[in-house]
């Protein structure tokens, strides 16, 4: 039966939602950063020459972004428990728990993608600039830290944001295997009280203002890292896209 | 096979789930392709009111996961129409949304909305000069839309394009929420009695690979048509 939109029921569950917030900012927080914490690394060396290291890095990015991530969630939800090994090693305690397979699958997630795209703002790193760098006498390393990365840093950084969009809003997933993040918690509230449309709503809101107030926020770091370029050239408009 | 992949006998229907998969992205990409041409050409248009609806509905739409969007159409809509039957035919009614049907739209309304900013970007990247020649042939405006405006267009619009197919294939994976018994669900109901869960997920997994991999390689077909004539920097 249909009784109208309840907003005082949804003034009661916010001290549940905003639990469930909670739990959204951590996954999302803790993916970030592992996925950041791992990408450089294995972004410059999906960008080397050397075939050997190269290869098998394009072999993990290409089936990690050509799978989606909903299976990939599954697959180390429930999919490690076939293994009596994995049940019974040390790990376990971890790995039974939704939310680490949650973190650990956005993590392999976003990382096949962010290798990518530091992969390719590496490659599109301007030959002049490693030049002025080997001219002055800079060693391999040297390069890499003083020129590489700051000027790849610069040029990844819309591609960047876009990627922290989705994650953000892929944790929504994690409600999927009983991670009571926004998502789960609505869901639990709507079990309760059966009103699936406020809910819903009410947490559509609370992630279109999540998004675009990390995009805001991107977009003043953005503009941090640009100040030297002239001000049309600064802090391009940061356009959602597919990744 | 060894026995880790032996799936009991229920391997068919990981088969059937992925050829439903597929006939909801195909359905999917068809709402895409006429929401995102429509949206672009609203977002273009010289209509105040076209364009701001369009921006709306672009905005909105990429700022919630498309999983949230899907439980508001799906639960959202059953609520509707059942007040809509309420009204009519009077008493307590009970409706149940068709779960492909609220897939398909929810699918076709998500990635339509990023579609409407591929062919936007298309149709801007299309050279004034082209369209001034057209007109100084004395095109009218709709002649110049259909012979000049759109085929370069749509040049532009097929690398993105096909990533949002790609990323429509795989998407597809969240209509198991709303019970449709498509690849990711099969998967689901039998990683039970196979008790092979991860067998059964990773050959799920190994069937969408195949789909964005063949998908990938047709991508790369079709834009090599698309580029037929162009000059290769």
């Amino acid at each position: 039966m249909w009784h109208g939109i309840d907003l005082a029921l949804v003034w009661r569950s916010l001290p549940e939602l905003g639990q469930g917030l909670v739990v959204t900012v951590e996954l999302s927080l803790l993916t970030m950063i592992a996925g950041v914490l791992l990408s450089v690394p294995l972004g410059m060396a999906r960008a080397s020459r050397y075939r050997l290291l190269a290869g098998p890095i394009w072999a993990y990015t290409y089936v990690f972004r050509g799978t989606p991530m909903l299976i990939q969630l599954f697959l180390i939800y429930y999919g490690l428990a076939q293994f009596a090994d994995v049940r019974s090693s040390l790990l376990w305690p971890v790995l039974r728990e939704g939310f680490w397979c949650a973190v650990i699958a956005f993590t392999l997630n976003t990382v096949a993608y962010t290798t990518e795209i530091v992969a390719s703002a590496i490659r599109n790193v301007p030959h002049a600039d490693l030049e002025a760098g080997r001219a002055l006498g800079m060693s391999s390393w040297l390069l890499q830290r003083r020129i590489v990365l700051p000027v790849a840093l610069r040029t990844l950084f819309p591609a960047y944001t876009n990627e922290v969009i989705f994650i953000l809003q892929s944790t929504s997933l994690a409600s999927l295997v009983t991670v009571l993040d926004l998502t789960g918690m609505a869901r639990i509230v709507i079990a309760r009280t059966w009103s699936p449309y406020e809910l819903f709503v009410t947490i559509g809101i609370v992630y279109l203002l999540l998004t675009y107030g990390m995009i805001w926020c991107f977009a003043r770091v953005e503009q941090r890292l640009y100040r030297h370029l002239k001000r049309e050239e600064a802090g391009t408009r940061v356009d959602l896209r597919l990744r | 096979m060894p026995d880790i992949f032996n799936l009991q006998g229920y391997g068919h229907l990981l088969l059937e789930g992925a050829w439903l998969s597929l006939r909801v992205a195909l359905a999917a990409m068809l709402v895409v392709l006429a929401l995102g041409m429509a949206g672009a050409l609203a977002r273009l248009s010289r209509s105040a009111p076209l364009r701001v609806a369009s921006a709306a509905y672009t905005t909105i739409v990429r700022g919630i996961p498309e999983l949230v969007l899907l439980l508001i159409v799906y639960y959202g809509g059953t609520v509707l129409l059942q007040v809509l039957m309420e009204l009519v035919a009077g008493g307590e009614q009970r409706v149940d949304i068709n779960a492909f049907l609220a897939g398909t739209l929810v699918l076709g309304i998500v990635y339509g909305a990023y579609a409407a900013e591929v062919f936007r970007g298309a149709f801007l990247s299309v050279p004034r000069g082209q369209t001034e020649a057209a007109e100084s042939l004395g095109m009218r405006p709709g002649l110049v839309f259909w012979r000049i405006r759109l085929p370069l267009a749509m040049r532009f619009a097929v690398p993105g394009l096909g990533n949002l197919w790609l990323t429509l294939l795989k998407a597809t994976s969240i209509t198991s929420v709303i019970g449709l018994t498509e690849l990711a669900r099969q998967a689901d109901l039998i990683k039970a009695p196979t008790h092979r869960p991860f067998a059964t997920f990773f050959l799920a997994s190994l069937l969408y690979l195949a789909a964005t991999a063949l998908s990938d390689l047709l991508r790369l077909r079709i834009q090599r048509w698309a580029d037929a004539g162009v000059r290769r920097d």
